[in-house]
């Protein structure tokens, strides 16, 4: 027979339970799988309560706890209960944000089925900013509500341009492609609203704003406009969860397993951009999140996206604020933005990524 | 053209852990021929990788008219001995003369200016190709086997006794891949070149081949002319197919054919 | 026409000749160009001066009004533009040729990132100044390189995974970046955007010597690989089987393309696509007639002359070079990515 050596199958990322699986593997398996989701969610869920706990009690301010349940009380008596009661905010807002990015990240990931899709990546960051600064500039909007719309309408632009141009050469957009066209597409973007800004000096400081992004200084003010965004934007991704399961498949099967694919894309989309455009608008960019979060959770629950997607939501919550709450200690009194961290963290994993894919894909 | 020897001694080679070739040695004989045949995976591009100096064997040697291919300078190797790889890439844009004129390189130096043996090197290349009409046209433009002769011009103009290809005639339609073949029997009758060549299509080996290397599981199963090695023994053992093996009605060499699960019915 | 009675060799060595005339002919208009451009942002400004004027002040001559700006102004920022934008060009073209993408230039794989996040690093929390800067910067240059090239080895280096991690660690570095500038004790837009997209604003000729240095030193050591540099185009199997030195050939090439980069960030901030565009722009110019190292220098050149001045003269405000350049390069960048369409996109 044979004697040479076969090579191992490879494995996609896309982990869709392999068809040819027995029945009766596939039960034991998917046993298997449930009782780890199940262990893995009550995981997810007490590290979520310790980075709760931990946003709330460490800061540029040493408080003890009962200034801490004074303030999580409602009373505002003392500077530290003020100093608490500021991190209140500042905390849901990296729990949303966190959530949000992570589930945007997975759906773009399945939606190009691309290892590497997140917000940044394609764009999106540039885009909200050139949109926001093009309105400031130009049109003169001036409140949240509209900030959040035209960050939408630049992220959404951005991310369809980038994935555009990468999936129109041939071959389709592969990693590097979308990579390439992302990072390229940033840089022309950033140019672009830097342009726009420096001839008016009234709104220069806004370069500060989206060049690193964070949650500190949030307030109450800030989040409420976000939630109906990022109400819908999880509610249609969740929706479109099971579109995605098929996408995986790839756009001939999904559409021969009676998919429509197009209508699966654009709400995958749609859902993904409320998600990560709010949040760009009032965070500035916070990088990798998306990148990192869903590729975790894969390991954890397979690829099954109406899994993956909740799960990424609970485990991007819980790496933005405990990335906020290092960022917070590490540089003590002083903080590091979340943005830092989150790219300190998301690099290598990205790194990682790459390095552990076969070239051929690349 | 005095024809050169390419010994391979005692090779262990790999990428990285992954250990390929355990123990391969072959004499290639000069002026010849010869086919390496195989499955997929059986290391017969890495034994090819290893003659040509691309792969460094962990252990055993390659002698070039006796000489540690590893330890010569890379200059006076490739004037001596020439590589083609399996799916070559041409610069865009480029010209049929000025990818053949890319094989001069290794007789060039920094200072030394494009010479009379240099352009008659190519201009013998390309009619020995049949490329001269073409020179001119980009290499883009061309047809799959007119661009594969091309690449073989090129090494041609690199002057070297000895020509390894890996698996020249791939991605080529059924009268290209001929094509081809003929073209390097030419080279081999009328300049003695030694040529090495990976080939996929055994019955092509069979015919162009004056000798067969048959390798399996990274070790060579058998070498010798094609009379010898083919049969159906080889076939089963080597691609793990039943087969029968027949005298070519044109050239009288050995030639396979697959039974497959339905074939003995009839 | 006689060619088709020539014999094949005296036919192709005329259509060498012929194409040897032809670069020639190339270059000599690219230095034209270049040296009108020099005239122009030499003699109009805000102010013209005319030719005679400068010439004058140029062979030391005072002038009242005029001297300053043109010995002062406009004479260092031309100097350091041509310079700069030559080493951009060669680093980039270099980085192309090897890695067989006109993507992989190095200013999107991370590596000018890597030499100004080093600057700015040097300057904010070491608070240096001059040359110290320029060492810093290109220490941090050459270590991000061979950050991305250990860790895209795995058996061997493939371009694409290079490229991807490059624009990994770019995106950290960048983030480095804005973090040391927005923590820096005096923020101004004006000088945190030299270091994020590149400026020549407040050019000194005492500036000019280490990167001229630099660009004949490493300049010359490319220009010195330069037939290597071709051959590698066809890929490194071919390359190594035509006897290219592929180890020693890359690690020349890539020291010579870095410290071109890191010179130049060091001075002017990494200007946005000049390395990126200057390969290929050459590239069509040349069509093909030999090496792109010299064409792409002046391409490079010409770029951040022409959009240093477009920047402060041609536009309705005054915008750093950097600006400019980038916003050029984006339509390139998608041109670029769609014509892969049709061919394959090795430059």
């Amino acid at each position: 027979m044979l004697t040479c050596s076969q090579k191992p199958p490879t494995t996609q990322s896309s982990g869709v339970t392999a068809p040819h699986l027995r029945p009766a593997t596939r039960t034991t398996q998917s046993r298997k799988k449930l009782s780890t989701r199940f262990a893995g969610g009550l995981l997810l869920l007490a590290l979520l309560a310790l980075a709760l706990m931990l946003s709330v009690a460490f800061g540029a301010r040493e408080v003890g706890w009962p200034e801490i349940i004074a303030a999580l009380s409602g009373q505002v008596d003392t500077i530290g209960d003020a100093a608490v009661a500021s991190r209140l905010p500042r905390t849901l807002l990296a729990v949303l944000a966190g959530a949000a990015l992570g589930v945007s990240g997975g759906v773009m990931q399945g939606l190009t089925r691309n290892p590497l899709a997140d917000p940044g990546l394609l764009g999106v960051n540039a885009g909200a900013a050139l949109a926001i600064v093009i309105g400031i500039a130009w049109f003169g909007i001036d409140e949240t509500t509209a900030y959040i719309w035209t960050a939408i309408l630049g992220a959404g632009l951005a991310a369809v341009a980038v994935y555009a141009i990468a999936s129109l050469a041939r071959g389709g957009a592969t990693p590097l492609r979308l990579a390439l066209a992302g990072a390229a597409t940033t840089a022309a973007l950033s140019s672009l609203a830097t342009a726009v800004i420096l001839p008016r000096g009234d709104i220069g400081g806004l370069v500060q704003s989206w060049l690193v992004g964070g949650v500190g200084g949030a307030t109450y003010e800030q989040i409420t406009p976000v939630l109906p965004f990022l109400a819908a934007g999880f509610v249609i991704t969740l929706l479109a969860a099971r579109k995605l399961n098929l996408l995986a498949l790839g756009d001939d099967t999904a559409a021969g397993l009676g998919e429509k694919v197009a209508v699966a894309r654009a709400m995958s989309a749609v859902g993904a951009v409320l998600l990560c455009g709010p949040i760009t608008a009032i965070c500035g960019p916070i990088g990798f999140v998306g990148l990192v979060v869903p590729h975790a959770c894969r390991l954890l629950v397979g690829g099954d996206y109406r899994w993956l997607l909740p799960f990424s939501a609970l485990a991007g919550a819980v790496l933005l604020t405990l990335s906020d709450v290092f960022g917070r200690l590490v540089a003590h009194p002083s903080e590091l933005d979340v943005g830092i961290v989150t790219a300190f963290i998301g690099a290598p994993v990205f790194i990682w990524i790459v390095r552990n894919r076969k070239v051929g894909s690349l | 053209m005095s024809a050169s020897s390419l010994l391979a001694q005692s090779l262990v080679a790999g990428y990285g852990e992954r250990t390929i070739l355990n123990d391969v040695s072959l004499t290639v004989q000069a002026g010849k021929t010869t086919a390496i045949v195989g499955a997929n995976a059986c290391g017969k591009s890495t034994l090819l990788r290893v003659l040509s100096r691309l792969l460094t064997p962990e252990q055993g040697e390659v002698l070039l008219d006796g000489n540690a291919i590893h330890r010569l300078p890379t200059r006076r190797l490739a004037q001596q001995l020439g590589f083609l790889p399996q799916s070559p890439i041409a610069p865009e844009g480029i010209t049929v003369l000025e990818l053949v004129s890319r094989g001069r390189h290794p007789h060039q130096g920094l200072f030394k200016r494009w010479s009379a043996a240099d352009e008659a090197a190519v201009a013998d290349a390309l009619s020995a190709t049949h490329m001269t009409a073409l020179a001119e046209c980009a290499v883009d433009e061309l047809s799959g086997g007119q661009r594969q002769r091309v690449w073989i011009a090129m090494a041609l103009a690199q002057q070297t006794d000895v020509l390894l290809l890996d698996e020249p005639t791939t991605f080529l339609d059924i009268n290209h891949q001929i094509e081809v073949l003929d073209l390097l029997t030419d080279l081999n009758q009328t300049r003695g070149t030694t040529i090495v060549m990976v080939l996929h299509e055994l019955n092509l080996a069979a015919r162009y081949a004056d000798r067969l290397v048959a390798m399996a599981g990274g070790n060579i199963y058998a070498v010798g002319e094609p009379e010898e090695v083919f049969t159906e023994q080889m076939v089963r053992d080597v691609f793990g197919l039943e087969s029968r093996v027949i005298d070519d009605p044109v050239t009288g060499k050995p030639m396979m054919i697959p039974l497959g699960r339905h074939g003995a019915c009839k | 026409m006689n060619r088709l009675t020539l014999q094949p060799a005296a036919r192709f060595s005329q259509m060498r000749r012929v194409q040897a005339r032809q670069r020639v002919r190339m270059l000599a208009i690219l230095g034209a160009i270049l040296l009108a451009g020099v005239m122009l942002t030499l003699t109009l400004g805000q102010s013209f001066t005319p030719l005679t004027t400068v010439l004058r002040i140029l062979g030391g001559a005072e002038v009242p009004g005029a001297g300053f700006t043109v010995r002062e102004l406009r004479l260092p920022r031309a100097v350091i533009s041509i310079l700069t934008g030559a080493c951009f060009g060669l680093g980039g073209i270099a980085f192309q040729t090897m890695l067989r993408n006109p993507l992989a230039s190095p200013d999107i794989i991370g590596i000018s990132t890597g030499a100004s996040t080093g600057a700015v690093f040097a300057i904010v929390v070491f608070s240096m100044s001059g040359p110290a800067v320029s060492v810093v910067a290109i220490v941090a240059g050459l270590g991000v390189a061979l950050l991305i090239y250990m860790l895209s080895w795995r058996q061997g280096v493939t371009g694409g995974r290079l490229i991807l991690i490059g624009i990994g660690l770019a995106a950290m570095l960048q983030s480095v970046t804005a973090y040391l500038l927005m923590r820096a004790p005096s923020w101004t837009l004006q000088e945190a955007l030299r270091w994020i997209t590149g400026s020549v604003n407040g050019a000194q000729l005492d500036q000019a010597l280490p990167l001229l240095i630099a660009l004949l030193l490493f300049g010359g050591l490319l220009l010195s690989r330069s037939r290597d540099l071709e051959t590698l185009r066809m890929g490194d199997d071919i390359a190594a089987g035509l006897g290219v030195r592929l180890a020693t050939t890359r690690i020349t090439i890539v020291i010579s393309a870095v410290a071109l980069v890191a010179f130049a960030t060091a001075v002017s901030g990494p200007i946005a696509f000049v390395a990126f565009l200057s390969g290929p722009i050459a590239s069509r110019l040349m069509a093909h007639r030999g090496s792109l190292l010299i064409p792409s220098a002046l391409v490079g050149a010409l770029l951040v002359l022409l959009g240093d001045y477009a920047g402060q003269f041609l536009l309705p405000a005054r915008y750093p070079v950097g600006i400019v350049t980038g916003v050029l390069g984006a339509p390139y960048l998608v041109y670029l990515i769609l014509r892969d369409n049709k061919s394959r996109g090795t430059l």
